[in-house]
């Protein structure tokens, strides 16, 4: 499938994605928007549109930079503790600098997320050599480990709500004002699509990249913050979306080899389209009520990640 | 030419690689023989920067290793280690062009194109070149990673079993590629083989190794003697001539 084929696909999801809500906004009305049309269309659809393109594409591309730097197709920011160290973080930012700015607070969140990344990447050394399946294992018990402290501390505090909130990624509450973060993700991919040949000669193993001369530690770090960073800042945005950083880049890959200079288009083209069909069934299923992004992505999401397992031999993963 | 001298690696309290000493000539293929622990991938790996020795130094053409820059280095010195635990889905020609690294930074220039086409055809895999490498031989694919570290244009080549998991004529014919970088293009070939006969008959000196010491360095003519060969690998080996190669019997 080419490139081009792709973006248009996902030109025209997002097109209809405009289109698709409670409040009547049909394509014929956009010439003559009336002034409540109006807000809607900029304050919810838009926003809406643009955090679900920027997410989706975000998780998609941290999954695709772990598995490369990890060696290990079955990596991912969801089974490698990232997204719930980061949770962790907002909780304690909650906690402990519940009156700092915003700013702050994030920063907390990402340096948790990041130290939870390099945590599982030290625990991750000292297994390696043992099946490809056995280390997202470990990375999910880690997980649920940070999770249930996390939990544990939310009923303390009664910060429960708060947190679940965050439990299941959810597009229905993005409106202006609350997204813009996640612009933060487009230099973020810029800058790893930039760095992409790094990772790619990285994940053919430390000789290798030593012998062209590329330093491995350093590029093995400066890609986990990264991941790290950009994960945080969707989870704190949207929430957490499973599976996405572990299908999208595995499907990709089979595809389009492990060069990440030529398949990190691909793999963010079709995070936002995955990201942005979920939201649409999501939305259109039970209409005019809504499902959580979060429950989509996961049902779809595991189910493919149950086909990818069980047809593992056959791609080599 | 490269130097080593008294390098050490230690484990622990055992030295795996004991105060070794030894050079290697340019534009001559050596081979690093013994048996297994010898020590002779952890030489190769020092030697190669890609392993921290704990004593000793390494100079290369008469500067010490640590005073090259790493990119600079990347163009003098190519080290290729065992090949066939890789699992990336690069096509041959991607994983080639990454032998350009280290001039290019991976922004491809016509003159690393050429550079590229050159070391495919020189191993001779142009008709697959957008072949997925786990879709190739292993001889296929060995011969894929060669022509990425030819792309590198190193002066030196140092290879660590290039033979493992090859048939006998898949092996023969990537040594005679190895050969032809000494003979046509002015390599220096440096590479850790468990077959003697392989040894024996393509390489220019021999240096064996046993228990972290060399027992014995030399021109493969003279290493390659009953005597030596039984001190090395504690058995006995019959030597004998077979169209001007010598060639050693062991298998009873």
């Amino acid at each position: 499938m080419k490139l081009r084929y792709a973006v248009l696909l996902l030109c025209a999801l997002s097109f209809s994605s405009l289109f698709v809500g409670v409040s009547s906004l049909s394509l014929f009305d956009v010439w003559q928007m009336t002034e409540e049309q109006r807000q809607i269309f900029w304050s919810s659809r838009m926003p809406r549109l643009l955090s679900i393109l920027m997410a989706g594409a975000g998780m998609a591309i941290a999954g695709l930079v772990m598995q490369q730097l990890t060696q290990n197709k079955f990596v991912s920011p969801t089974t490698a503790g990232t997204m719930d160290a980061a949770r962790l973080g907002m909780l304690v930012s909650m906690l402990a600098f519940a009156g700092a700015s915003s700013l702050v607070r994030i920063s907390v969140a990402v340096a948790f997320a990041v130290a939870g990344t390099f945590i599982f990447m030290y625990i991750l050394e000292r297994v390696r050599g043992k099946d490809p399946i056995f280390i997202p294992l470990v990375g999910l018990m880690f997980g649920n480990i940070l999770g249930s402290i996390t939990m544990f501390f939310a009923y303390r505090y009664d910060l429960i709500q708060n947190m679940t909130a965050w439990l299941q990624g959810n597009f229905a509450t993005i409106i202006t004002g609350q997204y813009e973060l996640l612009w933060f993700v487009v230099p973020i991919v810029g800058f790893t699509y930039w760095y992409a040949d790094r990772i790619t000669v990285v994940g053919m193993g430390e000789s290798f990249a030593k012998n062209v001369g590329v330093s491995y530690r350093t590029v093995v770090n400066i890609g986990l913050i990264l991941v790290a960073v950009m994960t945080s800042l969707i989870v704190l945005t949207v929430g957490m979306i499973p599976f996405l950083g572990l299908i999208i880049p595995n499907i990709v890959t089979i595809f389009r080899g492990d060069h990440m200079r030529k398949n990190l288009p691909f793999t963010a083209v079709f995070g936002a389209i995955f990201v942005l069909v979920c939201d649409l069934f999501g939305r259109t299923i039970i209409y005019p009520y809504e499902i959580p992004i979060g429950l989509t992505v996961g049902v779809i999401g595991s189910g493919l990640f149950l086909y990818l397992l069980l047809r593992r031999q056959r791609y080599g993963l | 030419m490269i130097l080593a001298e008294s390098v050490t690696k230690q484990y622990g309290a055992a030295a795996v690689v004991d105060e070794v000493t030894a050079s290697i000539r340019e534009g001559t293929m050596t081979t690093f023989i013994g048996p297994n622990g010898a020590g002779k991938s952890t030489l190769l790996s020092m030697v190669s920067r890609l392993l921290k020795r704990d004593g000793g130094s390494v100079s290369i053409d008469g500067m010490p290793m640590e005073h090259f820059h790493d990119k600079e280095l990347a163009k003098k010195l190519a080290i290729l280690k065992q090949s066939n635990e890789m699992n990336v889905r690069l096509s041959i020609y991607d994983l080639v062009s990454f032998g350009r690294f280290p001039y290019s930074r991976g922004r491809l220039t016509a003159e690393d194109r050429r550079v590229i086409d050159e070391s495919i055809a020189y191993v001779e895999l142009e008709s697959m070149q957008n072949k997925y490498l786990d879709e190739l031989s292993g001889g296929q694919r060995q011969r894929a990673f060669i022509a990425m570290i030819l792309a590198q244009d190193t002066d030196y080549i140092l290879l660590d079993e290039p033979l493992n998991n090859l048939d006998m004529r898949h092996s023969v014919q990537i040594m005679k590629v190895l050969r032809s970088l000494v003979d046509d293009l002015g390599k220096t070939v440096v590479l850790v083989v468990h077959d003697i006969n392989f040894a024996s008959c393509y390489s220019d000196f021999i240096l064996a190794m046993k228990n972290g010491k060399v027992v014995k360095e030399g021109r493969t003519w003279e290493v390659i003697h009953p005597d030596h060969l039984k001190e090395i690998y504690d058995m006995d080996f019959q030597v004998q001539e077979i169209n001007n190669q010598k060639i050693c019997v062991y298998f009873s």
